[in-house]
C-alpha cells in the first residue's frame, strides 16, 4: 500500500496537509498529533511585518460550519522564519508556508525572505476574503492574479501554489489564469464569504460584518470545483474546504486533488488530521488499491 | 499552577444535571482532565449535535480528583448550551480539556484576598474560594446577583466570609460587587475576578488606583480552545509574544490576566 504522493517535485509521505489558519505552525496541536505523521504541513498566513488582526468577535458558529474574520493576525516573516521554522525543522513533514501581503512588494518581501530557508512550497494567499487590502483583491480577477503569480515566479525559489477563492464567477478561470502565469499547483477553496446577524442586539455577529464560511457546510461546493478545475487545468490540486473525515478526503482525491488539507475539523477534532491519514490506509487496504495516486480524479 | 499538564479531547460520563437556578445548570462529569484541573481553568464541551460542531467554553466550577469528576455551572446562552443542559445522568459527552490558565492562587498566601463574582462568573470563584482556604489566605468572597436567586452563594459560606450583593437589594448589598467590597471597608492585596465587563472595569480601575493587584478572568467566542485559530483575543498594553502585536489569546494566555496587561 502506497500512500505517496508528489507535487511539482516535492514528495509527500500522504496526501494530509493542515489548511492555513487552522493549525498555527502546528506547536498548538502536538499534545494531539504526532507532525511527523502529516504529509505537510500548511503554515498561518505569514506576511512581511507583524499584522494585528481585525477586531473581535472574530469568529461564530453556523450549521455544521463556522465564519471566522480574523484578519490573518501573525507575528511577521522574521519572527516565523526564527521561531517556527525551527520548531518544524525537528520533524520530517514538508513546510508549505501560507504567504499573504497588501501589496505585490508585501508578497515579494515574504518570498524572498523564505528563499534561503528549509521551506518545501509555497502558498500565496490571494483569498482571505477577511482583510481589506491585498489579498482576495489579487484572487478575484484574472488579470490581477496572472500577474501577481507571474511577479512571485520571477522571485519564488521554492514550487509556488496559488489559493484560490470561491467568491468567484468562475473559478476555473482563476485556475486557468495561475497556470498561465507558471504556478505549480492551486489550491482550493478558500473560505466562502458570509454573514450572520444577532437578531436579539440588531448587529452582526462578528466585528467584521463578513466573515468566511468553513466546516462541514461547504464541501460540497469545494468537491464541485476541485472537480472543474482538475478539469480546467494540468497543474496539480490541494483540495480542501470542509474535510473532517478520510471518506471526505477520498471525496476531493477522486474529484482531482492530488493532496487535500484538513482545515476547521483540527478545532471540533484535535485529531482529525490522523484520523484521515489512517482512514485513507484503511480505505486502500479495504479496496485493494495499491495506490492512493491511482484515486486521483478517477471520477470523470 | 498547572501542576500537571493534560490536555486531551475525550468521552466523559455525565453524573448529575440539575437546574440550579433559572437556565442556570449544574453539570457534573467523570473526566480524566480531572486530574489536572486549577481554578479558573476552562475546559469545552461539545454540544451533541452534528451541526454544532464548536466547543463551549465553560469555566471549571469545583473538581475532585479522587473520583475523577470535573463540575461546571453554566448558563444556557443559545442552542449549542441548551443541547448540553438536557444531557442525563449516564449520558457521554465529549470534551476537551484542561485548558487556559487559572488564577495564581499560590500569589495570595498570607495575603488578603477579595474574590468577585458576578452572574455567570461566580462558577470559577467556588474552586478558587476553596483552593484560597487551603492555603489559609484571608479571603473574603463578593458575589454579585440580579435578584434573590443566589445560586452557588451558600457553598462559599464553607471557605470563609461572603459578602453578596444583589441589584435589587433583596440581599446584601444593594447594588453590585463593588458597592460591596467599598461597604465592606475590607482593603485586599488581591483581587481575583470573573464576571461581565463592566464589572471587570470597575475593578481594574480600582485596582490601579488603590495600587492592588487584580486577576481577572476574560471570556470571548473562540474556535479551537488550543491556540491556533488566533479567534479569541484580549487587546494588551504590551506586545504578545506569540504574534508580537497587542493582541493576546484568551484560550491559552489567558482566560486570567493580571489586569494591567490587558485593555478592556
Amino acid at each position: 500500500m502506497d500512500t505517496k504522493v508528489s507535487i511539482a517535485g516535492v514528495e509527500f509521505k500522504n496526501p494530509v496537509m493542515t489548511a492555513s489558519g487552522t493549525f498555527g505552525s502546528g506547536m498548538e496541536y502536538t499534545d494531539f498529533v504526532d507532525i511527523g505523521r502529516l504529509g505537510a504541513i500548511v503554515t498561518k498566513g505569514v506576511a512581511n511585518v507583524p499584522w494585528e488582526g481585525n477586531p473581535t468577535p472574530r469568529v461564530t458558529e453556523t450549521p455544521s460550519g463556522m465564519l471566522n474574520a480574523i484578519g490573518l493576525q501573525n507575528p511577521g516573516v522574521d519572527v516565523f522564519i526564527e521561531r517556527d521554522l525551527e520548531f518544524l525543522k525537528a520533524f520530517d513533514t514538508p513546510v508549505i508556508v501560507n504567504v499573504c501581503g497588501k501589496t505585490t512588494e508585501d508578497y515579494l518581501e515574504v518570498v524572498e525572505r523564505l528563499a534561503d530557508t528549509n521551506v518545501a512550497m509555497l502558498e500565496i494567499n490571494v483569498s482571505c476574503p477577511n482583510v481589506k487590502e491585498g489579498a482576495i483583491a489579487f484572487g478575484q480577477k484574472r488579470e490581477a492574479l496572472y500577474a501577481i503569480t507571474k511577479e512571485i515566479k520571477s522571485k519564488a525559489k521554492q514550487p509556488v501554489i496559488m489559493k484560490l477563492s470561491p467568491n468567484v464567477t468562475d473559478i476555473t478561470e482563476m485556475a486557468k489564469a495561475a497556470e498561465a502565469a507558471g504556478a505549480d499547483a492551486i489550491s482550493l477553496i478558500n473560505t466562502i464569504t458570509g454573514m450572520k446577524i444577532d437578531i436579539a442586539r440588531r448587529k452582526f455577529v462578528l466585528a467584521n460584518k463578513t466573515g468566511g464560511l468553513s466546516g462541514p457546510a461547504i464541501r460540497p461546493v469545494a468537491v464541485r470545483m476541485v472537480y472543474q478545475c482538475a478539469n480546467a487545468v494540468s497543474i496539480p490540486i490541494i483540495g480542501m474546504g470542509g474535510i473532517a473525515t478520510a471518506e471526505d478526503a477520498l471525496e476531493f482525491i477522486m474529484a482531482g486533488a492530488t493532496a487535500v488539507s484538513v482545515g476547521a475539523a483540527n478545532f471540533f477534532d484535535p485529531y482529525a488530521t490522523i484520523k484521515v491519514v489512517d482512514g485513507i490506509e484503511d480505505y486502500l487496504k479495504k479496496t485493494g488499491t495499491e495506490t492512493v495516486r491511482e484515486l486521483i480524479g478517477c471520477v470523470k | 499552577m498547572n501542576e500537571l499538564k493534560f490536555r486531551k479531547k475525550e468521552t466523559a460520563q455525565v453524573v448529575s444535571q440539575k437546574e440550579i437556578s433559572e437556565g442556570i445548570f449544574d453539570l457534573r462529569v467523570k473526566a480524566e482532565g480531572a486530574k489536572a484541573c486549577c481554578p479558573g481553568q476552562f475546559a469545552g464541551i461539545f454540544p451533541p449535535s452534528d451541526a454544532r460542531l464548536l466547543l463551549r467554553p465553560i469555566s471549571i466550577c469545583e473538581c475532585d480528583k479522587e473520583k475523577e469528576e470535573i463540575r461546571f455551572v453554566y448558563r444556557i446562552a443559545g442552542e449549542g448550551t441548551r443541547l448540553i443542559s438536557v444531557l442525563k445522568e449516564g449520558d457521554e459527552v465529549e470534551i476537551l480539556s484542561v485548558l487556559g490558565n487559572g488564577f495564581p492562587v499560590e500569589t495570595a498566601k498570607g495575603k488578603k484576598v477579595a474574590l468577585m463574582g458576578g452572574g455567570i462568573g461566580i462558577p470559577p470563584m467556588l474552586y478558587t474560594a476553596r483552593m484560597l482556604k487551603e492555603i489559609s489566605a484571608e479571603t473574603v468572597s463578593f458575589m454579585g446577583y440580579r435578584n434573590a436567586d443566589t445560586f452557588l452563594l451558600s457553598e462559599f459560606e464553607s471557605y470563609g466570609k461572603v459578602l453578596p450583593a444583589t441589584e435589587d437589594g433583596s440581599v446584601g448589598v444593594k447594588g453590585n460587587v463593588m458597592d460591596a467590597l467599598r461597604e465592606s471597608g475590607f482593603i485586599p492585596d488581591i483581587i481575583m475576578a470573573c464576571g461581565p465587563m463592566p464589572m471587570l472595569r470597575a475593578i481594574k480601575k480600582y485596582a490601579e488606583e488603590n495600587n492592588i493587584t487584580a486577576y481577572i478572568s476574560l471570556e470571548e467566542r473562540m474556535a479551537c480552545g488550543v491556540g491556533a485559530c488566533l479567534g479569541c483575543v484580549a487587546k494588551t498594553t504590551h506586545k504578545d509574544d506569540h504574534s508580537h502585536v497587542n493582541n493576546t489569546r484568551i484560550c491559552t494566555e489567558g482566560p486570567v490576566f493580571d489586569a494591567k496587561e490587558v485593555e478592556i
